[in-house]
Order: structure tokens, then sequence, then C-alpha cells
């Protein structure tokens, strides 16, 4: 089973390292569309330091959801997907690296990418490392989410605004305790209560996410 | 009631055998409703006391939290047949999850919309970032993706199947999403409105608004049954007892 979890893994990650353009236009965009705030709402620092955790847990959760086009779409139209699930590990593993190797091209980009971006917001110090943080933990559970909406909507027309459709509302309790997280600790609160609560949506994705998209993949397959 | 002369509750599990009994009770449960509904705005229109803080305005409370509870309430049974539809693998099941989609939406934006009416005068404002405001416009959203995807799949079955998935991971999801709002509206800002600060109700108030409740509950099910026909119809429109069916009324 982990042998089996290692070949999706090494797998979507060799094809994604071929085709490089996908990843970082999925970072280039949670840039640009971070950078079109203070453009829309004015260069004031205060107001961008109020504004910057919402903003940039929100291009988040874009950016995380356009990627998703690629989960599961490639494998569905070359067939590689029939193979999946006729192979005799259990389609839950592999779904299981799908999403890991998403996370890790379109969730650990972000993270990294974030404090750059804070920064420009003005925020501080101990709130940049909350954000990393926060996105840390948080972005795991939009992969997971994600992939649920993903295999729902496998090959269905308009399949692009569809999976926004019922992804987002699902998003919302992880932008809660997300931007939550940097605006408390902004505010001087503290931020493990948010932080914690993220962690068990973490816990409690990576129990059911990965059965939900198992399913909707056969139902998709039938 | 089946073949073998015992009685099944399997036997109405059928499309068949359920559109004639679907039928029959329907108009029931639509003049039901519709005393029920008639009664309670008698009362809550000309018995109700005027609240001493709200004056008149208060009484959209009648149709708001009656609405409220069966936008919820309606989520529910429908990840209820859902569920049932993707164990069993009852296609009535899915029928009835496709035909209580649209009637737990319109309550939703009933009570969205009510609310919005009811906050300007109390309020003084449509629309605040309430707990409450806000769990109920995401229901909304998660009504309206239920429908968007089932009305994109073409393969029935499918369609069936992926709605059911949908909609027990928003079951899941519901009380999540309702408590993350609770705690983000009271760390946010202090509650600005809250229902249980509000004065002991008046026991005609309350009793207005449960009969609005069941009024509007089986509204839902009168609702639901002449929509579920409807689908059933044209799901089987290949076989003969449709073709009959059909035939026969014109």
């Amino acid at each position: 089973m982990i042998r089996a979890l290692g070949w999706v893994l090494r797998r979507d990650l060799l094809l994604a390292f071929r085709r490089r353009g996908d990843v970082v236009n999925a970072l280039v965009f949670f840039v640009i569309v971070v950078s079109l705030f203070p453009l829309g709402v004015g260069p004031e620092a205060s107001q961008l330091r109020n504004m910057a955790p919402g903003v940039l847990w929100v291009a988040a959760l874009l950016a995380c959801m356009l990627s998703l086009a690629r989960l599961f779409a490639p494998d569905h139209q070359d067939g590689t997907l029939e193979q999946m699930l006729l192979a005799g590990e259990p389609l839950v593993v592999l779904v299981m690296g799908k999403v890991l190797s998403h996370w890790l091209m379109s969730g650990l980009p972000l993270v990294l990418i974030a404090p750059l971006l804070g920064l420009q917001f003005d925020l501080p110090a101990d709130a940049l490392v909350v954000l990393c943080v926060s996105l840390l933990i948080g972005t795991p559970v939009l992969s997971l989410i994600g992939a649920v909406g993903a295999a729902l909507t496998l090959g269905v027309r308009g399949s692009g605004v569809l999976v926004a459709l019922l992804v987002l509302p699902l998003f919302v309790p992880v932008l809660i305790f997300g931007a939550g997280s940097v605006g408390a600790t902004a505010a001087g609160t503290g931020a493990e209560a948010h932080l914690l609560l993220l962690g068990g949506f973490l816990a409690l994705a990576l129990v059911l996410a990965p059965w939900a998209s198992a399913a909707a993949l056969r139902i998709a397959m039938e | 009631m089946s073949k073998s002369g015992k009685f099944s509750l399997y036997y109405f599990s059928s499309p068949q055998s359920f559109y004639p009994l679907a039928g029959a009770l329907q108009p029931w449960f639509a003049a039901l409703a519709a005393v029920l509904c008639a009664a309670g705005l008698y009362i809550s229109f000309f018995v109700a006391p005027t609240d001493a803080q709200q004056g008149e305005s208060y009484r959209i409370i009648f149709i708001h939290v009656p609405a409220a509870w069966m936008s919820m309430f309606l989520y529910l049974v429908m990840g209820f047949w859902s569920g049932v539809g993707l164990v069993l693998n009852t296609r009535l099941s899915s029928m009835v999850a496709t035909a209580l989609a649209p009637t737990g939406a319109l309550f939703t934006f009933i009570a969205l919309w009510t609310g919005a009416l009811w906050g300007k005068p109390t309020w003084g404002t449509w629309w605040v970032w309430d707990a409450r405001l806000t769990s109920e416009l995401i229901l909304l959203f998660l009504y309206i993706g239920f429908m968007a995807l089932q009305a994109a799949i073409d393969d029935q079955r499918r369609a069936d199947k992926a709605g059911a998935v949908l909609a027990l991971v928003g079951v899941i999801n519901i009380p999540i999403i309702y408590f993350s709002v609770q705690w983000w509206s009271t760390l946010h800002q202090g509650a600005s409105v809250s229902m249980k600060s509000a004065p002991t109700m008046a026991a005609t108030m309350l009793l207005g608004m449960l009969i609005m409740a069941l009024g509007f509950w089986m509204y839902s099910i009168a609702a639901t049954l002449a929509r579920v026909r409807c689908v059933i119809l044209e799901r089987e429109r290949h076989t003969d007892w449709v073709a009959a069916e059909i035939g026969g009324q014109k």
C-alpha cells in the first residue's frame, strides 16, 4: 500500500515536473490576485494590514480551486484512471497519493511565497509566521475537499465553474479559521485556538475525504 | 399489497407503484397545507398580540422562522434519501432527493428574503454578517450546488449518485459550517443581534409559529410528491405504463 502511494506520488510529481508551466501558472495567479487588491482599495498601510489575512486566504482558495481541474481530468482522458480503478491496490490509497501530490504542487508553493506577499501588506513578523503555519495546515484540507469536487465533476460539461460552485461553500470553515488565525495574532489574542481547529479539520478531512473522492470516482467511471 | 398478497413497504419503492400513491396522497397534503397556513396566518395577523418592542413588524417571524426551520430540515431529509439511494440503490430514493432540492432552496431563499425585510425596520439594515444569516446563505449555495451538479450530468444514474455523495458531504459539513460561522461572528464582532436575548414569547405567538411550521411542512410534502411524479414520468417515459398513463389522461 505504501508502495502504491509512493508510485502515484512519484508519477504525478514527475508529470508535473515535465510540465512546469501548470504549477508556475497557478502560483503566478495567486501573486497577481493578491497584488490586485491594493490597486483596488488604495495603498493605505493600516487598511492593507487589516485586509491581508483575508485577501491572502481567499486568493489561496481560488488558486487551489483552479488547479483542481488537473487533478483527475488528464488521467481520465488517457485511461490511466481506469487502470487505477482496476488495480489491486485500494483506490483510496491511490487517491491519497494524487491529493498529496496536488498539495505539493499547488499548496506548498503558496505557503512558501505567502510571507513575501504578506510583507507587501505590511504584516508584522509574528503574523507572517502564523500565516505560513495556517496555510501549511489549511491548504491540505483544501486539496482534500477539492478532490471530492473534482471527482464528482469529472468529465461533466462546464466542470470548471461547477467545481467552484460545489467546493467553495465547503471551504468556508477553513477560510474563517485560516484568516482568523492571522487576524487574531495581529489583534494580540493568540492564534492557538484557530490553528488547533484547522488541525481538527485536517484530521477529519484526511479520514473522510479520500473515501468520498474514491466513491465519486467509481460513480464517474461506471 | 404485493403480488403474494402480503403488505410490504418495498412495494412502494418501485416508481411505478409509487406514482399512483403519490398522486392519491398529494391532494390531502396540499389541503392540509392550505388549512394550516390559513389558520396560522389568521393567528399571526389577528390573534397574536403586538410585540411591545418591535410593534407590528415582528409578525414576519411567522413566515421567517418556519421557513428557516424547513430549509435546514429539508436538507437533512434530502441527505437521508440520498444516503438510502446510494446504499440500497433504489431509484425512487434518488428521485425524492432530486424533488426535495428546489423546495429546500425555495425555503432558504424565503428565510433570507423575509430576514432582510425584517432586518430593515428592526436593525436598520437589510443585511448583517450575523452567524445565522451567513450560514443560511451558505446553505442556499449548497442547495444550488446540488441542483447544478445534477443538472450538468446527462447520465441519470450518475447524476443521482454524484448528487447523493455531494448531499452527504454537505450534511457532514453543515454543522461544521454552522459552528465556524458562529464562532467567527462572535470573535470578530459582538453579536449585534441575538435571538436568545429576545423576551420570552407569548403563547399565541408560539402557537402561530408552530402551526405555520406544520403548514410549511405539509406544503413541502405536497410539493415534493407533485414534483417526484413529474420526475418519475420523465425518467420512465420509455416504459409501457407511462405511455398508458399519459394516454389515459388525454
